[in-house]
């Protein structure tokens, strides 16, 4: 081990011991808000498979949260707890089923018009789950309660309660961070990468290029629907609002923020871009206009997000190579 | 010959002249829906053509086009008015946006640039609340133009959706002038085919992207204005316009305004035909079109290689 990776381990357990201390320290209110954070940084990281390491930038990254999060909630029982083991595979499923139709005619583009491409397919989901009074239209669905662990008739979990559904999100969490590390520096990683930098070099290699941009598009669809899944039994609740653009849109933004193709970073991005909301929710009610000023402003002036600023004051002279 | 027969025959072609008409109104709706549609997309691959700026925001250029056909017309009484007041003033929005934002993004990436008019449309649609609240507006239709043509003695169809295709025509005419036969157009097609050439013959391009920027949203902004009275104008008007633009510049091949005619006019069609004889699938008709070009053609119909 590298002193270089020796210092990233020991930032990580640093990082994951302060999150197992969250329960501690917040009360309920901020509680619920790390959970949804550990969900969305799921969200943020499996978009910056496609992003930072694929060079697919999706513009609808959303619809797979919402097919996981409206699955999770139409395979709940009405009266009693969902079985996980059962309900959570299934959701991923269909997510990853989503993906896989969605990318096969998305993956036909590249550039501008798979962000469009994306983008449109992305809203008919949308649509579907708005207009369609089998998934609750408008309103959105109701769950009645958490999930449970259950083998047979015996449970396992009960995840009922606040600080018990944190740990399980974080739990996922750390597993997907290391799950999307070990994809991204698989050989199937290396590949992705070399499609990312020159795709059409990866094709005269003999690489079928498309099928690598689908099953990366696909592996990300299926870490988004077990995000959504865990958002939606986090809010209890699911909404079209889940599967919008401008939830695809944040989503953008918190890799962004954090800084593409690090991983850690779109985590990092999706939990300051949370607490950049909440504050300003908090000051005035006019605050998604306040959000986009602050979009505005970081796109101009920290293009590579908090991972390039990093960069750049750690190593300045390397950080100027790359900025070309 | 007896006459149950012939009133059985003639009660047959009274049928198929009542389906004739209907197809005719569904046809003329999604004719007039695709001339609109033409003179939004148009405006975005126009943007993206001459620029290589891909502006999300386009949508929001149109629901500010509504909201002032709405809020002038309701000041001043007439929608004309309320047109000649209005477009100068969204030229002037679309002027500044691309001074104070679009500026900076000529040397970035696409991600970039959808994330910057991403924030643009977040805070177009906060102006939006502050100015005019969450309620859902009419517009009323000129008098002059608010009477019916007679088709036959139960349908009829409305002038003003008539006035649309026509102003949409005019409008690609003179688009047309404009980018073929005078001097502005010329720099235009100059820029759109070799920015660094026309820059090196003593082009401005500075002048010349603020000028397509504002001319863009202009486009959008006109057809806003002109669809208001037939639309209701209510919030979100700007994303649903822009999404189906999207997906009309990704049927016909992004940059190209034939293209975008040819998408505008399929959609626009498939659009009408869809809500009267499936309108339970009519929201994803659009989708269903996209989807069949993509597999046909995924650089879109009038597109080069697919980027």
């Amino acid at each position: 081990m590298t002193g270089t990776a020796k210092l990233r381990m020991a930032i990580l357990l640093a990082v994951i011991a302060g999150l197992a201390l969250v329960p501690f320290v917040v009360g309920e209110f901020y509680l619920l808000l790390m959970t949804k954070i550990a969900a969305l940084a799921i969200l943020a990281i499996s978009l910056d498979l496609l992003l930072g390491y694929s060079g697919m930038i999706s513009f609808g990254h959303a619809a797979f949260l919402g097919v996981g999060a409206y699955a999770g909630a139409m395979l709940a029982p009405e009266y009693e707890a969902a079985n996980m083991l059962i309900t959570l595979p299934l959701s991923i499923a269909a997510a990853t089923l989503v993906a896989f139709l969605i990318g096969v005619l998305a993956i036909r583009t590249s550039g501008i018009y798979f962000i469009m491409v994306t983008l449109a397919f992305a809203q008919m989901a949308f649509y579907v789950a708005h207009d369609t009074p089998f998934f609750g239209g408008s309103d959105g669905r109701l769950i009645f309660s958490k999930p449970q662990v259950r083998l047979g008739d015996m449970v396992l979990a009960d995840l009922s309660g606040n600080e018990i559904y944190y740990y399980t999100t974080l739990g996922f969490l750390i597993v997907s961070y290391l799950c999307l590390t070990m994809i991204v520096r698989s050989p199937f990683g290396q590949i992705i990468q070399g499609i990312k930098s020159n795709e059409q070099r990866m094709r005269a290699l003999g690489f079928p290029t498309d099928k690598y941009r689908l099953a990366s598009f696909v592996i990300a669809g299926a870490f988004a629907g077990l995000a959504g899944y865990l958002l939606a039994y986090q809010a209890e609740y699911v909404s079209p609002a889940m599967l919008g653009w401008q939830q695809s849109g944040l989503l953008l933004m918190m890799v962004i923020l954090g800084g593409s193709g690090t991983l850690w970073g779109p985590a990092v991005g999706a939990f300051l871009l949370i607490a950049v909301e909440e504050f300003l929710a908090d000051l005035t009610g006019h605050w998604m206009g306040l959000m986009g000023l602050f979009i505005v402003l970081i796109v101009i002036f920290l293009p590579h997000g908090l991972a390039g600023l990093a960069a750049r004051i750690y190593r300045p002279t390397e950080a100027e190579v790359d900025d070309d | 010959m007896p006459p149950p027969a012939k009133k059985r025959g003639r009660l047959f072609i009274w049928h198929k002249h009542m389906e004739l008409s209907f197809y005719l109104i569904q046809a003329l709706n999604g004719v007039q829906y695709g001339f609109l549609l033409f003179l939004v997309a148009s405006g975005l691959t126009l943007v993206f053509g001459v620029m290589g700026i891909i502006n999300l925001a386009h949508g929001s250029f149109y629901m500010i086009g509504a909201y002032l056909a709405y809020w002038l017309s309701a000041m001043t009484g007439n929608l004309f008015i309320a047109v000649l007041l209005g477009l100068p003033l969204s030229i002037a929005v679309g002027f500044a946006v691309e001074r104070f934002c679009i500026s900076f993004l000529y040397a970035r990436d696409h991600l970039e640039q959808v994330l910057l008019t991403y924030g643009l449309i977040l805070i177009f649609n906060e102006g939006q609340r502050i100015l005019w609240g969450n309620d859902v507006y009419g517009v009323a239709i000129p008098n002059w133009l608010s009477g019916s043509i007679t088709l036959t003695d139960t349908q009829s169809y409305p002038v003003y959706r008539l006035f649309i295709s026509f102003a949409c025509i005019a409008v690609a005419v003179g688009l047309y002038f404009l980018i073929h036969k005078t001097r502005l157009g010329m720099t235009i097609r100059a820029g759109a085919s070799n920015r660094e050439m026309a820059q090196a013959l003593g082009i401005d391009i500075n002048n010349l992207f603020a000028a397509v920027f504002a001319l863009g949203a202009g486009l959008a902004a006109f057809s806003g204005m002109i669809a208001a009275p037939v639309e209701a104008v209510y919030p979100g008007i700007g994303e649903n316009i822009l999404v189906v633009s999207l997906v009309i510049v990704v049927i016909g091949g992004i940059g190209s305004i034939r293209g975008a005619f040819a998408g505008a006019m399929m959609i626009g069609l498939a659009d009408a035909f869809g809500k009267t004889l499936a309108p339970d699938y009519a929201s994803f008709i659009v989708y269903g079109v996209m989807a069949a070009v993509l597999v046909w053609r995924p650089q879109g119909i009038f597109g080069g290689s697919p980027q």
